[in-house]
């Protein structure tokens, strides 16, 4: 994964903020992590690539960005199943406006949201994860993607 | 004039909602929401909508199957996809499989009541 690729993500990430959201989102420098763990913020929302490339995005938040996020769109259920079903959402469109580059053989699953820490899943050892910082409205999000 | 019958299919709770919410459209009554394709297809043959917003990537049967399917059973059927998939041979193969639109997420109001008019413009011509 290069840096080309990394701004995809970012472009998407922007996109998706401004256009739910109704305010850009700021994006921090990307950096390099072995183990996702300590950059979970509540709520994430994984997304599985297969095809031509192959790993995962993941959209981390804190509850509150999400709530705000909702609201953001007109939605005032900011229930338990709505945070997750938000977070998903997220990371689902950040993906698939990936294609827009990488093409319809990058393949994506449909989201997996996991509340809490993600004690189970790590990165793989064989592949670079970057860490790329999100600042929404004064909230702190990160997206994880972890790509051959 | 009868207003045409809306069907919303997308596994997300909030898309539906949003969709519903910005449908201030007259002549589109939401009659039915799924959230996956196989829902989405018994729905269909009970509430036979007019005009269906449709997901591509949803559990247990994705959107374009369920367009195919749909299609087989009511030709005339309006779809719009509404997909995060923002590839353009993603978008071709949705319209040859029979949808009448393509909308990317994330999506505006505005994009969306635009979309919707010119399909039930469209229909009105057809």
């Amino acid at each position: 994964m290069d840096e080309l690729d990394l701004q995809v993500f970012i472009d998407g990430t922007t996109d998706f903020f401004a256009q739910m959201g109704g305010e850009k989102a700021d994006v921090g420098t990307p950096y390099l992590v072995s183990n996702c763990n300590s950059e979970i913020k509540g709520f994430t929302g994984i997304i599985g690539v297969s095809g031509k490339r192959r790993g995962s995005v993941y959209f981390t938040a804190p509850p509150v960005l999400l709530k705000v996020l909702l609201m953001s769109i007109g939605e005032e259920d900011t229930s338990h199943e709505n945070l997750c079903d938000m977070v998903g959402e997220v990371a689902n469109v950040i993906s698939g406006s990936a294609r827009k580059e990488f093409g319809q053989d990058f393949l994506i699953s449909v989201p997996v949201v996991v509340v809490g820490r993600l004690d189970k899943i790590v990165v793989p050892a064989e592949l670079r994860s970057f860490v790329v910082p999100i600042s929404w409205k004064s909230y702190d999000a990160a997206l994880v993607i972890s790509l051959e | 004039m009868k207003p045409m019958k809306l069907m919303i299919v997308d596994d997300s709770n909030i898309i539906r909602r949003k969709i519903e919410r910005s449908n201030e459209i007259d002549g589109l009554e939401v009659v039915a929401t799924a959230g996956n394709g196989v829902e989405a297809l018994e729905k269909f043959r009970e509430v036979r909508p007019d005009i269906v917003t449709m997901d591509l990537t949803m559990p247990e049967m994705g959107g374009i199957e369920c367009v195919e399917r749909m299609v087989e059973i009511n030709p005339d059927i309006i779809v719009l996809v509404i997909s995060a998939l923002a590839d353009k041979a993603t978008a071709i193969e949705a319209l040859k499989k029979g949808a009448n639109g393509f909308l990317c997420k994330p999506f505006s109001e505005e994009e969306l009541n635009k979309a919707f008019r010119e399909l039930m413009q469209e229909a009105s011509y057809g």
